[in-house]
Parts: structure tokens; C-alpha cells; sequence
């Protein structure tokens, strides 16, 4: 970064960014992102009742059983993290 | 005249001088006025009488007013920097703008660390570390030492008093009476028993020279260089140790053979003298007085020179005059540098002994062959043995004075200091002011790091540190700033605060350095944590002055700074540290300690201290205790305001006793906390200070003066609180008292009054009748008088109190009383007459007023309002605008008569009074339109407009005004003159450049063509439009974005076209702040003719091959497509092909201006179905992400979350996707911050936009979910 980039509104921004759960960066691993991914889509499932009671209706199950398993499913949601090569 | 008339008629009156001199020359006293020749005096006046010569001629004239003398103004003290002439602008110091009070900060000693009972556990105390109880010891024969001194101090005097009244011969015998045959054999002793007698103590047998040796008092108390050696003479310390000896204590050693050497060997001598003026020393008195230095000449180290070449030989110990030769050394620069801490006066003599050096230098063999003729000299070479002294240091040396005789100890020389030549320091430091040296001077030594030992290596790191934070460049600071705030617990608490501390008691610091260094030590506070302990008194000692700066942010940053330390210390270790200063002897201590533990009480909470308040302000052992506890409770409530209600009780039991103190400061102080702890709680906890009601109540009856204020003041606080009935009941207790009062002469007794009687007067449950009856007759008689009038802050309590009365008992009983008085023949008393009935009348309206009233108010505004010549004048305006405004329609039978006073006085000689009354008309315009005087308007109309020819421009600003006012209320088609007269005379003025008269003139325009644009013919317009754009320079943002709407208004009257080409024209100019100007201008032109009018002739002008128009162009369109919305929907496709021909141009600020005009048209339009436009604008949008100047990017980023909301974040995202996971880091650091901006604006829109990822061994990246379809 040059010097003069250092004060500037740009720089602020990303450490703006930075501060939100789920924003990524340039050596963001894919699993991470998958990862992100994975919990903003069980969180939209389950923030909009209307799809929530859709997949409840495709799984033949209760619409709080199904809230429930979206959430339980937001821990780990792709598996264990892979092993980092290192760099 | 010519010259050679003039030098004929000097000859002339010299001719006929000189004869006069030799008619009478034996007139005058040869002997007194001596030879001097009369031709040497001036003989003629200087033409321009305004140099040099204005101090002889002042004698002469006469005083035009009261004044200082002129010696005293030309003798008035400067500051330290301003007297070496050097024009340095006015000095930053603190020190210069603290009063006397304030600088007592820098009497107080940085404490030694102390010791910390939590990191040692049960560990017995190491004896080098000082305990708590050592410190209250200490303290507590401070406090018998000053009551002995002053016990001593006392008996002196009365013994003089009664030496005086008998003859000095019978003095000794006198003495003796007056001491009641008491056997006495000298002064010392006596000083004792007087001791004895008002303490009956047999302890105390020991005489006050023992007293340095019982107590490790203040030398050992300074382990700091900085402070041992004390050069400052001036700074009025209570040790008499420190001071410089006085030529009259100085004749007294010299009696004394054997002690007093030299002058300067027996410096402290007297010190322990209370009365440093012994009378009679020059005629010797029988009785001479003894003193002990010439009783113990064994010990004295100044007697024996031997044992000052040797100063290290046990003769230093602190019981005989410790560092007698010290303070003593001559303030030579070369000398004190790295000693004690400077004065401003050494600092002084430091730059002219440089000036002299200058001035005194060697003479270069050049310079003496200019001087010397070239034959008959010959240059001899030096001898051999000849070395020039270089150091300055020894220079200085090589020349003695009378005062560094036996006791001066030659400093050790070092030769890699240099302190003539601000020398470049070495690895990058910031430069040293020369204050500085005494601090860093070491690192100006270049010994080798390597050899040094860690500690001193440590201690240089942090000097380097500091100093790049006390001066350096912001970038240096911030970096020692971190790096310190790292590393503070690898440098250690001990080190850091002995360097950082003593700084901040330099006396030459400048508020931003106080700033930084105060910076450090919260920052390294906040590191440190509980390390700090052992230094908290150090510190307090440092930080407590800030509580009383009067710099209000040097007040919170003392307060956050103590807060932080209480969080980090613990309330056990402050209250260890700060319980001795409580009852310290310096009032000044006291009071900074106080303020301290307020905040500490804040920083921890009030229930943790209330034990401790209790205890202190319970002390039986020194009233001292007891005032510092109670005002710790004044504080605060002062600092925390309300939220005291939950401690309220506690709080008033713990200090209610003191207002039946025996001492009157603590009554007093206890009162003034009552008041604030009332305060603070208003309007609740009435129930709190049910105990205290009586006392106080009954106090006022008993008390006088001080006391009885303070009481006053406080029950002026309580009684708001109380319910109806109580506050009727005790309102009428506490009046008999302020009414008794009203007549005090005292002006701060006054001030409470005033104060209470307001308070009592707007509480619920005292009655109107009753004010009328009983308050209001004395309080007129007593405060309504004109001697009010000249002190401001009684002037403005005055105001107030009788506002708030008047909210009680209407209008007409308070404007009826004073109304007369508008014709006083005080001009400062009808002002303050004025600005009531003002306030009166526009809180309560004038419906009260009946008409007789009416008729004696308007007759004495006007009076009062003619008769006033002072300059600030408002008051009289504001008061005739209210009185006029709140009459309404009464007004009417007025009018002809206040428009005969307007008009005269608008033709009156000083412009002062001319703009008044232009001012008066604006603001008597809308009750003149109530009243139907329209024609009177219209004459006024004729009136103003006829002085427009005004030349001063604060008047033709008035007067302008004033028009507009008229227009404003009768309208265009009535005003006289009519419209298409008066508009073409306000042309030539919106020409002129004063702020004032741009801002009325425009405003006026601007209304004019809103309204009655059809008046004018068009070709005037045109000519205000090239007018206009002269304003668009304006540097007031009112008179700019008047002008451009102005431009709109006139657009929408003659059209769009001639003033469009006007503006597109005045792209061309150089000047940016006009072209914005002008670009906005036609965005509002666009905006207020439709766009369809204006985008055509605006899109053709592109094509002008010029970069500013171009650009103007695009910012233009900008600007409309903002202030259109989505009227872009219909222009959108219209002038797409030129944003994209702009997108793709070489030039960055086309692509940025065009960038951002995408943005608003994408914000303009979302939803309504330009997504096939705006994609396409996206793709010439896109390309720009890897600009790096910050405008262009800035431009580029916001367009793009522009398109966000206008095609969806779906789409934006699958243009990201590209590039997220690019090879080249730099695509992917921009490719992911717009992901992140399109994150956190549309998250949870992407969930269905992501791409389907496969699954890996361990992994599962798909999403199921999305596939189910029933």
C-alpha cells in the first residue's frame, strides 16, 4: 500500500468491512467462504418463514423440527475444516 | 509650499532663536541646564506627527479619556518569548496564561514510589520504600511545623508591635514584658515555647533544627535531579531551604565571623527565621540576635572550605544546610543545563549569552585585515603553547563570580555536549528546544550503546520515545506512541513515570505537549494496570492540576486520565495515596485532592467511598480533613449530576454535621455542598435533606457575611425541590432574612440574593399576591437603582431574577414599576430597563399592558431608543421589535410617530444610527401590514429606496433588508416603488462585495424574481444573470446557494435558453468553485424547466473539445439526474452513447464525473425498468475497479452499489465472481471488496445467487436445500 493510500476513505472501508461477520478478504480459503455461504443460506431459510414452511412441506416434517435442524446445522455446515497446507 | 520655502523659514526661526538665546541667556541657571547648546534641541515639528515623537508631545495634550499612565502601557508585561524581540507570536505556554493559584502546581514535589501493600503480601515492607504510615507521619509534622512557624510568625510580630511602641532602647526589656517573665534566652526558644503554649505538648522540646533529620522531609523526598537543585527563586515554595538568600538576610551572616565566610557560604542561614526582615540589621540593636550557625561552626560544611572540594564526605547529610552551594550556582548556561529545571528568565539569558557569543566571537584574520591598515603591523604567530578554549562550557568558566566561590563544585565537563549550536541529533530524533536539554540532554552524549547497561539503555530508548512524541513529526509521534504503549511493560512502570513525570512539571509546557505526554500516560496506564501502584501519587501529583485548568478539555482529559488510574490502581491504593493530601497545609492540595476523589467516586462508584467520606468528614483532628471530605461531596455532585439521587441521603448525613462546625470554612463549604448536592438532584430528593432543613434554617438567623451566603445559597437550591405547601412555608421563613439582605453591600452577597429570591419566586407554591406584597417593594427600592446596571454579571442576575417574578405576577405590575425609568438618565440603566420589559413582554405577551401603561411604554421605548449612543445597541432594537410585535394592532395609533423617528433617524449623520433604524423597519414590517398602514409602508418603501445610494455597507445591507421586509409583507404588485424601478437600481449594488449587502441584495433579487419576475423586462434579467455569476464567488455557502436559485427562479420567468447559454459559457472559466457553482446552477435550471429543455443545448456543449467544459458537462448532468429522481426514467436513454463515450475517455476525472452521474441515475431509476441501460453503463462502469486514486475508485465503488439497488445484487455478484479467486492477489483484493460492500448491502439477497460449489472428500459445499421441488 502507498503511503498516501494509508489515509484515504478506501483503506477505511475495508477496515469497515472487516468488522462484519461473513466479509472476506483476498487469502480467503474456499472452505471458508463455502462455510459463510452455507450459514448466511440456513440463516435466510430460516429468517423467511414462507420458504422454511416449503422445504418443512418437501421433508415431511414439522416446520420447528426443520428451524431446528437448519440452526444445529450451521455449526460445522461443510465438515471439518481441511487440513491448511502451510504457507 | 516648496521646499527651499520651507528651509527659508527654518532659517529664519533659527536666525531669531539664536538672538533670543543671546538676549536672555543669562535668564536661566547655567548651573542646572549646563552648556547645553540650544541649537541641539529640535527646533521644528516633523511634518507627520505620528512616529517616535508621541511620547513627548502626549504630555501636552489633553486626555480625551481616563487611562493608564502611559509609562505603565508601554511598560506592560510580556511574555518570556516576546521580550527578545525575536516576533515570535504569542506564546502557547500554559504557564503564561495560568493565574497565580494555578501555578502553584508547580510548588508540589513528585513523591517517591510508594509502597504496595497488595504485590507484597504479607512481606514486612522493605525500609527504602515509603509506607503509608511513614507519609501520614510525614504529614502530620508539616502540619506541626507550619502551625510552630506560624505560631512563631505571630509572637514576632506582636513583639515588634509592642518593640515599636516603646523606644528601641527599651526594646529587650519591652520583649520581656510582653512575654510575661518567662525566662528566655533568645528568639529560638521562645519560638518554642510558643509552641508549647499552643499546643501543651512536652514532646515537642525539640527545636525545629532537629526537624530535617526526624523526618526524610522534602530533600529526601526528591530523588529527582530535576528538583534538588531548585533554581527557580520566584516560585514562591513554603521551604524557605530552596531560596535564593536576600541581600537583607545576607548582611545578617555576615556577623557572624565564623559562618558567614563568604556572602554566598551561609545562603539558608535565616531560613528558619519566620520574619526574614529583621529590622534594624543595618543599626545594630543591643540585643543582637544569636544564631546557632555560629554555635556549631563544627558541622557547618560551608565554614570549612575543605569539605566542599570533597562533597561527597558525609558533611551533605540533610540536617545541615543540605545543598547549600546548589541553589546557588550562577544561572550560567553552560552550567544549569542538565541541574534543575529552567526559568523563563534563565531560558532568557540562555538566548542572549548565545546573542552575545554571537556578537563576541574571534575576530577572523580577514575581518582584521579589513580593520587594520595594511603597513605597520605584522602578524606574530601564537606561541607554541597556545590552545584556543573551544567548549563554551569552560569559557564561561574561565571567568568566576563572586557567588561561585568556596561551595561551587565544578560540575564535571563532558565533552560531547554541546549546547551552543542546536545540533543535529543523531538516528532521526526531533529537534530540542533548549527547555528540552535538561530532559534529553543525554542523548545528545555519544557514548556508545554498546557500552552501556541494560537499564540505561532502557532509560535512553524511552527518552528517545518520549521526545519524538513531545516533537516530532505526527508520523514519529504515532509510531513512539505505539511503540511505548507496546513495550510499557518490558520498560516498567519506574522508568517510564520518571521520565514522563517530571516533564509535565516543566514549567515552559506548551498545551499541545501537555496534550501528548498526558496521551502517553493514559496509554500506558491502560498497559500497565496494576504495576501503577506504587506510582500513583506521582502521578496524581501531575495530573491533579489539569482538574482546574481552565482549558475544558484539559479538565476532561485530567479526569479520564484519574478515572483510569482509580480503575487501575483500586480504590485501596488511591485512597492510601491521596488520604495524606487531604489534610495537607496547601490549600491548593487540597482542593486538586478533592477534585480527584470525585472523580475517583465516579470512576468506582460513590457507595465504595462513602465509608471513607464518612470517616473524614468526621475527623476530630484537623478541621482541614473535615472541608477537604465535604467538598469531596461537592464535587461530586457537581461532576455526576444526577446520578447522586441513589446516595443522596448517605451523602447529606455524612456532611450534615459540618454545618454545625465549629469552623466557619467548613460551615460554609458544608452549605455550598448542600447547594450542589441540590442541585445535582433536582427536582427529586426533597426527603434526603429533611435534615438538614433546620439547621439551615436556623443558621441564617445566626450567621453573617460569608457563612450566612452560603446558607442562603443553599436553601435558594432546596426549596425548588419541595412540594407547594413546604416551599410557600419556608419561602416566607427564608424572606424576612433576603430581604434583610437586599440592602448588603456586599456584591457577592447580592449575586446570591438576586439568585435565591428567583429560585424562591419560581417555585409552585408561592403565591403572586404574596410576592406583590411583601418582595416586590423592597426589591425594587433596594436592587432597581442604576449602580446595577454597571456590573455585568449583576446586570444579568438582575434581569433574570425580575424576568421570573414577572412570570409570577404578570406583565403589567413589573413593566408598570420600571416603565419610568426608560427615561432615566443612566444610558447602561434604561438598557437593562429595556432588555427586561423585552424579555418580560415576550414570555407573557402584552395583553396585561392597559392603555394608559401603553401609551408611558411606547412613549419611553421611543425615548430610549432616540436618546441611545453607546455602540452595542441591540438591546434598544430587540426591545422595540418585541414591544411592537407583541402590541400587535395596539399599536396603530403609534405608528405615524415611530415612522417620523425612523425616517429622521435614517437620515441621521452616524451610520449607526441609520442602520438601526433600516433594522427597526424589518422588524416592525408585519405588525405595519396588521395595522393596514400600507400607504405608510409604501412611503417608507420611497424612503429606503432613495438611500440606496448608501455608502456604508453595513447600512446598505440594513437598508436592503428592509425592503425586503416591506416586499415581503405588502407584496409586488403594491410596493412602492414600483417593482421595474426598483429592480434595475439593485443591479449596479450586487456588484458590491460586502457579505452583508450581498446576502440582502440577493435575497431580495431572488424574491423578486419568484414572485414578480413579469415586472422586469427580460433584458434585465439577463443583465442580473451575468451579475449573478460574479456571486457564485462568494465565500459565505447563504449567498452562493441563494444565487443559484435565483438562477432557477429566472430560468422559469424569461426561459430556459438565454440563461442556459449564460451558464454554459461560464463553464470555460478557470475558476473551480465557479464552475461548480455554475454546473449546479444549471442542474436547477434543468430541474425547475424540465430537463427536456436544457439536455439538448447541455449535450451538444460536450462536444466542445475542452476538457473543463467537458467535464462541467458531466458534472451537470450529475447533478440533475440527483435533483430529477426518477424524472431520469424518460433522459436515460437519451444520454447514454455520452456517458459512454465519457467511461472509456483517457481522462480520470471524466470517467469519475460520469462514474457518479451513473450512480444517481441508477438511484434514480431502480425499479422502473432501465435495467438494459444500466447493465449496459455497468459494463463501461466496470473496467474503472483498479483505479487507485481515491476520487476515481470512490466514484467507481458507488456506482457500482448504485447498480446494487437498480439491477439486484445477483447480478453485480456474478460480475464479482470472476474475479474472487484470480490468481494475481491484486485483482483479488479489489474483486473481494466489492464483495464485501455487496455483503453488507444486500446479504441476504445473494443466498440464492451463489454459485453451486462441488463437494470435496471431507466437505460438503453443496446446498440440497435449493433442489427440492414438491
Amino acid at each position: 500500500m502507498q503511503a498516501s493510500d494509508r489515509f484515504n476513505i478506501n483503506s477505511q472501508l475495508e477496515h469497515l468491512q472487516a468488522k462484519y461477520v461473513g466479509t472476506g478478504h483476498a487469502d480467503l480459503h474456499r472452505y471458508e467462504w463455502a462455510v459463510n455461504i452455507q450459514r448466511d443460506s440456513y440463516a435466510s431459510y430460516v429468517g423467511h418463514y414462507p420458504i422454511l414452511s416449503y422445504f418443512a412441506l418437501a421433508e415431511n416434517e414439522s416446520i420447528g423440527r426443520e428451524r431446528y435442524n437448519f440452526m444445529q446445522r450451521m455449526l460445522l455446515p461443510c465438515g471439518p475444516p481441511p487440513e491448511r497446507e502451510d504457507d | 509650499m516648496s521646499d527651499p520655502e520651507i528651509a527659508k523659514t527654518q532659517e529664519e526661526r533659527k536666525r531669531m532663536e539664536q538672538q533670543l538665546a543671546s538676549m536672555n541667556s543669562v535668564t536661566y541657571d547655567e548651573e542646572f541646564y549646563g552648556g547645553t547648546n540650544k541649537a541641539d534641541y529640535v527646533s521644528s515639528i516633523p511634518v507627520n506627527d505620528e512616529d517616535e515623537n508621541v511620547d513627548d508631545n502626549e504630555l501636552a495634550r489633553k486626555m480625551a479619556s481616563y487611562t493608564a499612565p502611559k509609562s505603565l502601557m508601554s511598560d506592560m508585561p510580556r511574555g518570556g518569548d516576546e521580550d527578545d524581540g525575536s516576533g515570535m507570536p504569542k506564546s502557547k505556554k500554559i504557564i503564561d496564561r495560568e493565574d497565580d493559584y494555578r501555578r502553584r502546581r508547580l510548588n508540589r514535589i513528585i513523591s517517591p514510589e510508594r509502597h504496595d501493600p497488595f504485590a507484597a503480601g504479607e512481606k514486612t515492607p522493605d525500609p527504602s520504600v515509603r509506607t503509608y504510615a511513614e507519609i501520614m507521619r510525614e504529614e502530620a509534622l508539616k502540619r506541626e511545623k507550619e502551625e510552630t512557624l506560624r505560631l512563631i510568625a505571630k509572637k514576632k510580630k506582636e513583639e515588634e508591635e509592642s518593640g515599636k511602641a516603646a523606644p528601641p532602647s527599651e526594646k529587650a526589656a519591652s520583649a520581656a514584658a510582653a512575654a510575661a517573665g518567662t525566662k528566655r534566652r533568645n528568639r529560638w526558644d521562645q519560638s518554642q515555647d510558643g509552641d508549647g503554649g499552643a499546643e501543651a505538648k512536652k514532646a515537642k522540646t525539640t527545636s525545629d533544627w532537629d526537624l530535617p533529620d526526624a523526618t526524610p522531609g522534602r530533600w529526601d523526598a526528591t530523588p529527582t535531579p530535576g528538583r534538588v537543585a531548585d533554581a527557580t527563586p520566584g516560585m514562591g515554595r513554603r521551604n524557605r531551604w530552596d531560596e535564593t538568600p536576600t541581600p537583607g538576610r545576607v548582611v545578617d551572616s555576615d556577623a557572624t565571623p565564623a559562618g558567614g565566610a563568604t556572602p554566598g557560604a551561609t545562603p539558608a542561614g535565616m531560613t528558619w527565621d519566620a520574619t526574614p526582615k529583621l529590622p534594624g540589621m543595618a543599626t545594630p540593636t543591643p540585643k543582637r540576635q544569636r544564631s546557632r550557625w555560629d554555635e556549631t561552626p563544627a558541622t557547618m560544611g560551608s565554614a570549612t572550605p575543605g569539605s566542599v572540594a570533597t562533597p561527597g564526605q558525609g558533611s551533605y547529610t540533610p540536617g545541615i544546610t543540605p545543598a547549600g552551594g546548589a541553589g546557588l550556582e550562577t544561572p550560567t548556561p553552560g552550567a544549569i543545563n542538565l541541574r534543575g529545571p529552567i526559568t523563563p528568565e534563565q531560558y532568557n539569558l540562555l538566548r542572549w549569552e548565545k546573542d552575545i557569543e554571537e556578537r563576541n566571537r574571534p575576530l577572523t584574520d580577514e575581518e582584521l585585515d579589513s580593520m587594520f591598515p595594511q603597513e605597520g603591523y605584522k602578524i606574530l604567530d601564537p606561541p607554541t603553547n597556545y590552545v584556543p578554549i573551544r567548549t563554551p562550557a569552560r569559557k564561561l568558566l574561565a571567568t568566576p563570580t563572586p557567588l561561585m566561590t568556596p561551595q561551587y563544585a565544578i560540575p564535571e565537563e563532558n565533552r560531547g555536549q554541546q549546547f551552543d549550536v542546536p545540533k543535529e541529533l543523531p538516528g532521526g530524533l526531533p529537534f530540542m528546544k533548549p527547555e528540552d536539554y535538561q530532559y534529553f540532554g543525554a542523548l545528545l552524549n555519544e557514548d556508545d550503546e554498546e557500552e552501556l547497561s541494560p537499564d540505561e539503555q532502557k532509560e535512553r530508548k524511552i527518552m528517545k520515545l518520549l521526545l519524538k512524541v513531545k516533537n516530532g513529526t505526527p508520523p514519529q509521534r504515532k509510531t513512539a506512541l505505539r511503540q511505548l504503549t507496546d513495550k510499557a511493560r518490558d520498560f516498567g512502570a519506574g522508568p517510564l513515570f520518571n521520565r514522563i513525570l517530571p516533564l509535565l512539571m516543566q514549567p515552559t509546557l506548551e498545551d499541545q505537549e501537555r496534550h501528548l505526554l498526558v496521551k502517553v500516560i493514559d496509554r500506558v496506564l491502560y498497559k500497565l494496570d496494576e504495576l501503577v501502584r506504587p506510582y500513583v501519587h506521582k502521578i496524581l501529583v501531575v495530573i491533579e492540576p489539569l482538574l482546574i485548568d481552565e482549558d475544558y478539555y484539559a479538565r476532561v482529559e485530567g479526569r479520564e486520565i484519574i478515572s483510569n488510574l482509580s480503575k487501575a490502581a483500586g480504590l485501596a491504593t488511591m485512597i492510601a495515596a491521596m488520604r495524606p493530601d487531604i489534610d495537607n497545609i496547601d490549600e491548593y492540595v487540597r482542593n486538586t485532592t478533592a477534585r480527584a476523589f470525585s472523580v475517583v467516586a465516579s470512576a468506582l462508584g460513590i457507595p465504595a467511598l462513602l465509608p471513607f467520606l464518612k470517616a473524614v468528614c468526621q475527623s476530630k483532628k484537623s478541621w482541614q480533613a473535615r472541608h477537604t471530605g465535604i467538598k469531596i461531596v461537592q464535587q461530586i455532585a457537581i461532576l455526576i449530576g444526577c446520578a447522586v439521587l441513589p446516595h443522596l441521603r448517605s451523602l447529606v448525613e455524612i456532611i450534615e454535621n459540618g454545618l454545625s462546625d465549629e469552623n466557619q470554612k467548613v460551615r460554609t463549604i458544608t452549605a455550598l455542598s448542600l447547594a450542589a448536592l441540590a442541585e445535582a438532584a433536582a427536582p427529586y430528593g426533597i426527603e434526603s435533606f429533611d435534615s438538614v432543613l433546620k439547621p439551615l434554617w436556623k443558621g441564617i438567623r445566626s450567621h453573617r457575611g460569608k457563612v450566612l451566603a452560603a446558607f442562603l445559597k443553599a436553601i435558594g437550591f432546596i426549596i425548588p425541590l419541595m412540594d407547594a405547601l413546604y416551599a410557600s412555608y419556608y419561602t416566607k421563613e427564608v424572606m424576612i432574612i433576603l430581604i434583610r439582605e437586599f440592602q448588603s453591600p456586599d456584591e457577592e452577597m447580592k449575586k446570591i440574593v438576586l439568585k435565591v429570591v428567583k429560585q424562591c419566586v419560581s417555585t409552585e407554591g408561592v403565591e403572586a399576591d404574596y410576592i406583590r406584597n411583601d418582595i416586590l417593594p423592597e426589591f425594587f427600592r433596594n436592587f432597581w437603582v442604576r449602580r446595577m446596571a454597571l456590573d455585568r454579571r449583576n446586570y444579568r442576575q438582575l434581569v433574570e431574577t425580575t424576568v421570573e417574578i414577572a412570570n409570577k405576577v404578570g406583565v403589567a405590575d413589573i413593566v408598570g414599576r420600571i416603565v419610568e425609568d426608560l427615561k432615566d438618565e443612566s444610558e447602561p440603566y434604561r438598557r437593562m430597563v429595556m432588555e427586561t420589559i423585552e424579555k418580560v413582554v415576550v414570555n407573557l405577551g402584552a395583553s396585561d399592558i392597559d392603555a394608559r401603561l401603553e401609551e408611558l411604554l411606547i412613549d419611553g421605548i421611543l425615548y430610549a431608543f432616540q436618546e441611545q449612543t453607546s455602540d452595542d445597541a441591540n438591546v434598544m432594537l430587540n426591545g422595540f421589535g418585541a414591544v411592537v410585535n407583541s402590541l400587535g394592532q395596539r399599536v396603530k395609533p403609534y405608528l405615524p410617530q415611530i415612522c417620523g423617528t425612523i425616517k429622521w433617524r435614517l437620515n441621521n449623520k452616524s451610520a449607526k444610527v441609520r442602520q438601526q433604524a433600516a433594522d427597526l423597519i424589518s422588524r416592525i414590517a408585519v405588525v405595519m401590514k396588521q395595522c393596514q398602514e400600507e400607504q405608510l409602508m409604501g412611503h417608507l418603501g420611497v424612503v429606503l429606496y432613495e438611500y440606496l445610494g448608501e455608502e456604508y455597507p453595513e447600512v446598505l445591507g440594513s437598508i436592503l433588508g428592509a425592503l425586503k421586509a416591506i416586499v415581503n409583507v405588502i407584496g409586488m404588485t403594491k410596493m412602492t416603488p414600483p417593482i421595474k424601478d426598483l429592480l434595475p437600481r439593485l443591479t449596479p449594488i450586487l456588484k458590491n462585495r460586502h457579505e452583508k449587502v450581498q446576502e440582502n441584495c440577493i435575497d431580495l433579487v431572488g424574491r423578486i424574481a419568484d414572485r414578480g419576475a413579469e415586472f422586469v423586462p427580460a433584458r434585465e434579467w439577463m443583465r442580473i444573470c451575468f451579475e449573478l455569476l460574479e456571486m457564485l464567488k462568494a465565500h459565505k455557502k447563504g449567498i452562493r446557494r441563494a444565487t443559484v436559485n435565483t438562477f432557477g427562479y429566472i430560468a422559469k420567468a424569461i426561459g430556459p435558453q438565454d440563461v442556459l447559454a449564460t451558464l454554459l459559457n461560464n463553464l470555460k472559466v478557470q475558476e473551480r468553485q465557479n464552475r461548480v457553482c455554475t454546473t449546479v446552477a444549471i442542474a436547477i435550471v434543468a430541474e425547475t424547466c424540465s430537463p427536456f429543455t436544457v439536455l439538448p443545448a447541455l449535450m451538444n456543449e460536450y462536444r466542445v473539445p475542452e476538457l473543463n467544459v467537458q467535464n462541467g458537462v458531466l458534472k451537470s448532468l450529475s447533478f440533475l439526474f440527483e435533483y430529477i429522481g426518477e424524472m431520469g426514467k424518460d433522459y436515460i436513454y437519451a444520454v447514454t452513447p455520452l456517458l459512454e463515450d465519457a467511461l472509456m475517455d483517457r481522462d480520470l476525472v471524466h470517467r469519475q464525473t460520469a462514474a457518479s452521474a451513473v450512480k444517481h441515475m441508477a438511484l434514480g431509476v431502480a425499479g422502473l425498468g432501465c435495467e438494459d441501460a444500466l447493465v449496459h453503463l455497468l459494463n463501461y462502469v466496470w473496467p474503472n475497479i483498479f483505479e487507485t486514486s481515491p476520487h476515481v475508485i470512490n466514484a467507481v465503488m458507488e456506482a457500482i452499489e448504485g447498480m446494487r439497488v437498480a439491477l439486484g445484487a445477483a447480478v453485480v455478484l456474478n460480475y464479482c465472481l470472476q474475479g474472487l479467486f484470480h490468481p494475481a492477489r491484486k485483482v483479488r483484493e479489489v474483486y473481494w471488496k466489492i464483495y464485501n460492500s455487496l455483503y453488507i448491502g444486500a446479504q441476504d439477497a445473494l443466498v440464492a445467487a451463489y454459485p453451486m460449489l462441488e463437494d470435496e472428500e471431507h466437505n460438503v459445499y453443496t446446498r440440497p436445500e435449493l433442489m427440492m421441488f414438491v
